[in-house]
């Protein structure tokens, strides 16, 4: 079977966002730009899953402008088979995306769609379970171990660890099926020189926005950017019986 | 005027404290009805709490067998059916909440605004992203539902006891998948309070070193009564079960009282405290991030000080 991976790029996660004075977004110009980091999770095991002989084929998708090509190229490098862009300038949404992932799995007829549980950039955490849901197929979110049984071709079940509040739920469900990752499922591999000339050969296929038919369909509209609310600077005590008695002070033991 | 249907999160035939935190975030909107929606096998216990909540209108209830257990797939479609004739549907942002809200805006065509803090008009809401480091307002099309997710920590629970709505049962005309089934939860059985809505919590980090050095962590919990928490670190490491992690990934949090220990204080770490009220760090690094957003800090090895902190208070 085949694997679509959503592959998003990202602010990297070392920068520390500065809000722009006039309120107006975030500052990235000149910023370091890095694959979102739950998405190499998942790029990670979709490459363990067809290392393992489940999948044949480890494609990833991803949403942008022209320049996008070097980030998938990371992905190819990393060991995907091939890439698919989806050229547009715009900034696309969940529900977008997930119009747009849904397109490509109608051509692709993948077994599993494996993205990150959330990008850091806007924390949305909604593309995978929105993208379940009009494809009609289950979801399993949050995934701290998954284990893949195959029937016959992309026919078979998955069952799922997820990483839940009140522990660890496991579910099974039939494929095809689209996963989300949680940060415990693997540690992705570090992308080795040899790969990185090796991906030069591998094909991306490009695909303009427009000729998806898909209705970009964008509903929320971000009008302000703010700092957070800065915590005061406090105060250092010198040892256990004065941190007792402030907090007794405080009223809080 | 806004209509607003809160999705009830419950487990074990008990109502989580995070319905009445997203109950608050529905009154802030001032909407002319708040309706509760409860699905599961066995719902009358979770209705009748739900129904003292203040600022509830109606407790609505459907009770499937399917609906035993949380499972996205399943409830997604019974929601979308039941938001029919709603301005808003509001669920925590809890996991379970993060699991099926999405797809119950993909089912409504709409966007969904993911962990609200604030309300600012009924279709105008702050939320962070960026890990917090940045607030934006976002507006919603006001045409169509609002599909939100409720960031717990920055709403109290909405006050519990005088109140009594009226519990109706619904029949949704729905047919559900089979394709998703449930097959196990695996908790941790504590006798402690809950992380996400104790007042006190104690975390321990990577500083703590092992499992069984952990065990100083619950007992100085215990002595005062509060939850157990954990940075990112110690749950890779080990020491402690998925379930206690506290930062972007795990549990946001909002106790009066929270004690990191041997916790250095990663971003994604501070984003699961910033609305604590006290924040103190135990921490022998005198120049670890977490003194930078602590009131009150000691510097020190937590294996001397920690004894020393239950002997003071005898």
């Amino acid at each position: 079977m085949k694997i679509l991976v959503g592959y998003k790029r990202v602010v990297d996660y070392n920068v520390r966002i500065q809000v722009k004075s006039d309120g107006s977004g975030v500052v990235t110009d000149g910023v370091k730009l890095s694959a979102n980091p739950f998405d190499d999770i998942a790029l990670e095991e979709a490459l363990r899953l067809r290392e393992k002989g489940v999948a044949e084929e480890v494609i990833v998708v991803g949403i942008g402008p022209a320049d996008l090509t070097a980030h998938l190229r990371n992905g190819l490098a990393m060991g995907a088979n091939r890439a698919i862009h989806v050229v547009t300038t715009d900034a696309v949404q969940p529900l977008t995306a997930a119009r747009v992932f849904l397109k490509l799995i109608e051509k692709e007829q993948p077994g599993l769609f494996i993205v990150g549980k959330q990008a850091i950039d806007d924390d949305a955490n909604q593309t995978g379970q929105m993208l379940a849901a009009l494809w009609d197929r289950p979801q399993a979110t949050f995934a701290g171990k998954i284990d893949v049984s195959i029937e016959s071709g992309a026919t078979g079940k998955v069952t799922v660890t997820r990483e839940v509040d009140a522990g660890l739920e496991v579910i099974e469900a039939e494929l095809p099926a689209v996963i989300t990752t949680d940060l415990r499922l693997n540690e992705p591999r570090f992308i080795k020189l040899p790969d990185i000339m090796k991906a030069k050969s591998k094909p991306i296929d490009s695909i303009e926005f427009a000729s998806l038919g898909v209705e970009a369909h964008d509903h929320l509209k971000t009008t302000h950017y703010a700092a957070p609310a800065k915590r005061s600077k406090g105060v250092m005590v010198k040892d256990a019986a004065e941190l007792v008695a402030v907090l007794k002070q405080k009223g809080l033991l | 005027m806004s209509k607003i249907l809160v999705i009830a999160e419950h487990l074990d035939g008990k109502l989580n404290p995070s319905t009445a935190r997203a109950v608050s975030a529905a009154i802030a909107v001032k909407p002319e009805a708040i309706d509760v929606l409860v699905l599961g096998d066995s719902v009358d216990a979770i209705a009748a709490d739900a129904a003292m909540i203040e600022g509830v209108s109606r407790v609505l209830t459907v009770a499937r067998a399917e609906n035993a257990h949380p499972l996205a797939a399943v409830l997604a479609p019974q929601i979308a059916k039941a938001a029919d004739g709603y301005s808003h549907v509001f669920a925590p942002s809890t996991t379970f909440g993060k699991d099926v809200a999405p797809r119950v805006a993909a089912l409504l065509g709409v966007a969904q605004v993911s962990d609200v803090m604030s309300v600012e008009a009924s279709h105008t809401f702050k939320r962070p992203i960026y890990a917090g480091n940045a607030i934006i307002t976002v507006e919603a099309n006001a045409d169509h539902a609002v599909v939100a997710t409720i960031r717990t920590a920055s709403w109290p629970a909405a006050n519990s006891g005088s109140n009594s709505a009226p519990i109706e049962a619904l029949t949704l005309d729905v047919t559900l998948p089979t394709h998703t089934r449930f097959i196990e939860l695996k908790q941790g059985s504590s006798d402690r309070p809950d992380l996400q809505s104790a007042g006190k919590v104690v975390s321990g980090g990577r500083g703590v070193g092992s499992k069984e050095n952990f065990e100083i962590i619950y007992k100085f919990a215990d002595k005062i009564g509060a939850a157990v928490g954990a940075s990112r670190a110690a749950v890779d490491a080990g020491y402690v079960p998925n379930e206690m992690q506290v930062g972007q990934t795990g549990k946001i949090i909002a106790p009066a009282l929270y004690m990191a220990i041997g916790i250095s204080g990663a971003i994604q770490h501070l984003t699961g405290i910033k609305d604590a009220g006290t924040i103190v760090a135990i921490n022998k690094d005198g120049e670890a991030p977490i003194f930078e957003i602590a009131d009150i800090g000691l510097v020190g090895d937590l294996f001397k000080i920690i004894p020393e902190l239950e002997q003071t208070l005898g």
